[in-house]
């Protein structure tokens, strides 16, 4: 299997990473670069917990190709504080009792964040919908998307 | 006064909803989880090997061929581990020796420098099997008839309190005898008789099973794991390899969701045993979601038969319950989920006349092993149904049938015990309240109908009567505190509450506090595992006895430099101060180097470590044939659940549009923490009564996947979910605590049934309630048409 040299821009910083043809973006975060924040809870994307943002979309980087990343700009979990300043997605989930586990967490914050950005003033429905592709099964939801709505006064 | 006894009443910051202490961690993404942990070029990959058939004979494995691939580094088989493994019944070992029992068993494992060489050197082993006739039907596999297993069932290790029956596939037989039910059903003016089948449903931890297992050229292993239970399987790998248990070191991080799977031991004792032959190099076993679903634990199927009566003015006088539990290919930890259905199994209710035979029954379906609630939300589902009924045919409104029956102080139980004081009747009144119980609110759109239904609920922790907790409390060179514990946080935020409870206990604001972790067997002080919602009440108090020890220890010492006595001093917000003298001396000075002599010419103390331990002394046996005895459990939590629902007649669609729930959780530690279990179990318990079901055929797992298994989603979610908190002590529980994690699910299937029935008048013989088929049946009733 032949590997491809690619450059992108990983959370601010420039990354150059060799990856061979099948590795997935979610591996390549992992193994690779040690990203260990974002989390494979099924490698086919149905969870949603390795959903990271790609170009300012979300994506599910178990179903994104690494070689397909060559100039990307990538966010991750690991990457929506700054300077130890929490995004207000991340200090909105902690305030409303929206964490549990923790596992399905970084991508919620992803998706969460995602939505925001392209609207900044969403609906409960709208929330609902962006997350429906998150699955969660501690919290019941009810609090992510209460986290979701403070977030978004901020 | 007792040694280090608290002077207020509820100290804080007991009762306070105190920032969980994990969640920035959590929210920033650097929690470690297991399979986040580096373990750089040494580690290789395991992938198993496993039987395609439901049941057969494994007649021979060769695994040359595999072991001559380049990359691979080990091939194991059942032949190599002839050890037996489980909790309270040795049924299992390892890898299968020499018949398979559900689709998915092990049969053999590689271990290779990627995961493709070890999934190509899968396909290299050469199995032949004689294919046997599988059990698919637990009341099939009860009957004398039945193909047998488990032939050797006479043979294997069980705890005292479980009854194998040999020569058949019942591992478990409990049996209730209290009163004469036989005669009572002739007084009885109103009969319910019903049939429920409640299926296979599972845990999805969203989280993978993890297992990295490293054996050292001495033969010392440790274990890396997502893991509720790292004192549990050092001790039962450690027996089933036939090493030392000093020499099996388990370390849990963070748990990405258990909810039960991740109890007990399943595959973690796959990586070991492959590990043990790569000496010096760590395996890494990394359950694929497929894999999840074929192979992981999985919440038992049930047939369940109810009949109940009651006298003309709605008292309960019988019930006769028959419960059939498809527990799979292994029932190691299973074999409990009879027992503890069976001493449970009047519901939370006065019944003076009960007979229950509950029977743990061997099938060829994926192993039955623990899962939220054990047994009880399987068992409420039909009963609360029932008692609905019942309620209706006698003429009374159910939550009044409740009210008389449910089971109060003193209450003579199933078991014969006594019921300790209790909140029950609380929580059904302000849940009914909360649900406008009694109130037909209008549906929302013409093709709508609207109901509301209420479920009652009661649960105990299952696990052996001399389960034990244990935690250590150690002070910093600044004064703070270091918490060590066995027990583990799945999410529940236990880690949370020992903080407040050590906080607490010793006298020194919450901040304050942090708890060891990663759990880790080498170093944290031993817990019998984090399941049955006992953690808050066992583990709690074995650590507020830390921190009352280390508390007692701080004063004695500064007692004596002062000349003062003991009782006089206290801790204050992280000081230690005298009512008599009003000195003061803040902890940081004194924790880890003492206090001079009063005469100044030597010194007094040194480095404190408080330690303290729980272990309840009381639950004593019951008799094999009556299933009666002094008392049978710990304590039983109880509560109520109610929802308010929509039915929507074109499309048999359920909407839940609200819930209210009420436990009583004897102390809340953190109110908040609770309300989010009181939530989550509540959409759990509504994913489970609307979706969920592990569909088999044959044996072999129709749906493994989150396309084809839903569970709920954040566009399912009520509009809102109102939990309440009723606190009525329990005895022995740190300030009145007892659990409350797994019981907000128990009742959810029935009180969302009883709405059904409410809104359209149909009724189901099990979940999930899906829209095809509340929509037929609803056409079968001429509702629609």
């Amino acid at each position: 299997m032949g590997f491809h040299r690619i450059n992108l821009n990983i959370n601010g910083e420039l990354e150059q990473v060799d990856v061979s043809g099948n590795m997935t973006l979610l591996e390549m975060l992992r193994e690779s670069l040690a990203f260990t924040g974002t989390k494979n809870g099924c490698a086919a994307g149905e969870c949603g917990a390795c959903t990271v943002m790609m170009n300012g979309e979300p994506v599910n980087s178990c179903l994104v190709l690494a070689v397909e990343c060559d100039g990307a700009e990538i966010i991750t979990v690991e990457g929506l504080a700054q300077d130890a300043q929490l995004d207000a997605v991340q200090s909105a989930i902690i305030d409303a009792g929206g964490v549990q586990c923790g596992f399905c967490t970084p991508g919620i914050l992803i998706s969460s964040r995602a939505l925001i950005d392209r609207n900044p003033n969403p609906s409960e429905d709208e929330i609902k919908t962006a997350l429906v592709g998150n699955l969660c099964r501690c919290t019941g939801y009810g609090r992510i998307v209460e986290s979701v709505k403070e977030a978004a006064k901020l | 006064m007792v040694r280090g006894e608290i002077k207020t009443e509820i100290p804080k910051p007991v009762g306070e909803s105190k920032p969980r202490i994990d969640a920035r961690e959590k929210a920033t993404g650097a929690a470690v989880f297991a399979d986040d942990i580096q373990f750089g070029n040494a580690l290789l990959f395991a992938r198993i090997l496993r039987s395609p058939h439901p049941h057969a004979l494994i007649k021979s494995i060769d695994t040359s061929k595999a072991e001559a691939l380049p990359g691979v580094k080990a091939v194991v088989t059942g032949d190599d581990f002839p050890g037996y493994i489980g909790l309270y019944l040795l049924d299992r070992h390892i890898f299968c020796r020499d018949r398979v029992r559900y689709v998915g068993d092990p049969v053999a494992g590689v271990a290779a420098i990627n995961e493709r060489i070890a999934e190509d050197a899968l396909e290299l082993i050469e199995v032949e099997y004689e294919v046997l006739e599988p059990v698919v039907d637990a009341e099939y596999g009860a009957s004398p008839e039945s193909t047998l297993i488990h032939p050797d069932l006479a043979g294997y290790k069980a705890a005292n309190f479980i009854l194998p029956q040999p020569g058949t596939n019942l591992s478990n037989y409990f049996k209730i005898r209290k009163g004469d039910a036989d005669s009572a059903w002739e007084k009885c003016a109103a009969i319910v008789e019903n049939k429920y089948h409640i299926p296979h449903i599972q845990h999805v931890p969203i989280e993978p099973h993890v297992a990295v297992a490293q054996v050292d050229e001495i033969g010392k292993v440790t274990l890396w794991g997502s893991s509720q239970s790292p004192f549990a399987q050092r001790n039962l790998i450690a027996q089933a390899l036939g090493i030392s248990q000093s020499d099996m070191r388990v370390i849990a991080p963070y748990v990405g969701g258990g909810f039960g799977s991740k109890a007990g031991v399943s595959m973690e004792s796959l990586a070991v045993a492959i590990a043990s032959k790569v000496k010096g190099r760590p395996v890494k076993l990394l359950l694929t979601r497929e894999e999840e679903f074929f192979t992981a634990f999985v919440r038992q199927g049930l047939i369940a038969y109810f009949k109940m009566g009651c006298d003309e003015d709605g008292n309960l006088l019988a019930m006769e319950n028959r419960f059939y539990w498809d527990a799979g290919a292994y029932t190691e930890y299973g074999v409990n989920i009879t027992r503890a259905s069976g001493y449970s199994s009047s519901g939370p209710y006065e019944v003076p006349n009960v007979k229950t035979d509950s029977y743990c029954v061997y099938t060829n379906h994926p192993v039955g092993g623990p899962m939220r609630g054990f047994g009880m939300p399987e068992m409420h589902a039909g009963l609360e149904q029932c008692i609905d009924e019942l309620s209706l045919q006698i003429g009374m409104d159910p939550v009044e049938f409740r009210r008389l029956n449910c089971v109060k102080d003193n209450s003579i139980l199933v078991t014969g015990s006594k019921m300790h004081p209790t909140g029950l009747s609380q929580c059904l009144e302000k849940t009914a309240e909360a649900i406008g119980w009694g109130q037909k609110d209008p549906p929302s759109a013409p093709n709508k109908r609207r109901g509301k239904g209420l479920a009652l609920m009661w649960k105990a922790p299952a696990m052996p009567p001399n389960a034990g907790s244990s935690a250590w409390v150690e002070l910093t060179e600044d004064g703070r505190v270091a918490v060590g514990v066995g027990g583990q946080d799945l999410g529940q935020g236990a880690f949370t509450v020992v903080a407040q409870m050590a906080a607490a206990g010793l006298g020194v604001p919450y901040e304050w506090v942090k708890v060891s972790t990663p759990v880790d067997t080498r170093y944290s002080p031993y817990e019998w595992q984090t399941v049955a919602s006992r953690l808050t009440w066992s583990m709690g108090n074995a650590v507020v006895n830390a921190a009352k020890d280390a508390r007692w220890q701080i004063l004695e010492m500064t007692a004596e430099a002062w000349e003062e006595e003991p009782e006089n001093l206290d801790i204050l917000n992280g000081m230690v101060v005298s009512y008599i003298s009003e000195r003061e001396i803040p902890l940081k000075d004194i924790v880890i180097y003492g206090l001079p002599k009063p005469d100044d010419q030597g010194w007094i103390g040194g480095p404190v470590i408080g330690r303290g331990k729980f272990m309840p002394n009381y639950v004593t046996g019951l008799d094999p044939e009556t299933g009666q005895g002094e008392r049978a459990v710990v304590h039983y939590t109880t509560g109520a659940q109610a929802v308010e629902l929509e039915v929507d007649l074109d499309t048999g669609q359920i909407e839940v549009i609200r819930g209210a729930a009420a436990f009583d959780v004897g102390r809340a530690i953190n109110p908040d923490l609770v309300k989010a279990q009181i939530e989550g179990g509540f959409i759990q318990g509504m994913s489970s009564a609307l979706f969920e079901s592990l569909q088999l055929k044959d044996g072999f797992v129709q749906n493994p996947s989150f396309v084809d298994y839903r569970i709920a989603t954040s566009s399912d979610i009520p509009e809102g979910i109102q939990s309440i908190i009723v606190e009525v002590p329990q005895d022995d529980g740190p300030w009145g605590a007892r659990g409350v994690g797994e019981h907000s699910m128990v009742p959810t299937v029935p009180a969302i049934a009883n709405a059904i029935y409410d809104a359209v008048g149909v009724r189901f013989d099990g979940p999930p309630f899906t829209a095809e088929k509340v929509y037929l049946a609803m056409l079968e009733a001429g509702i629609v048409k």
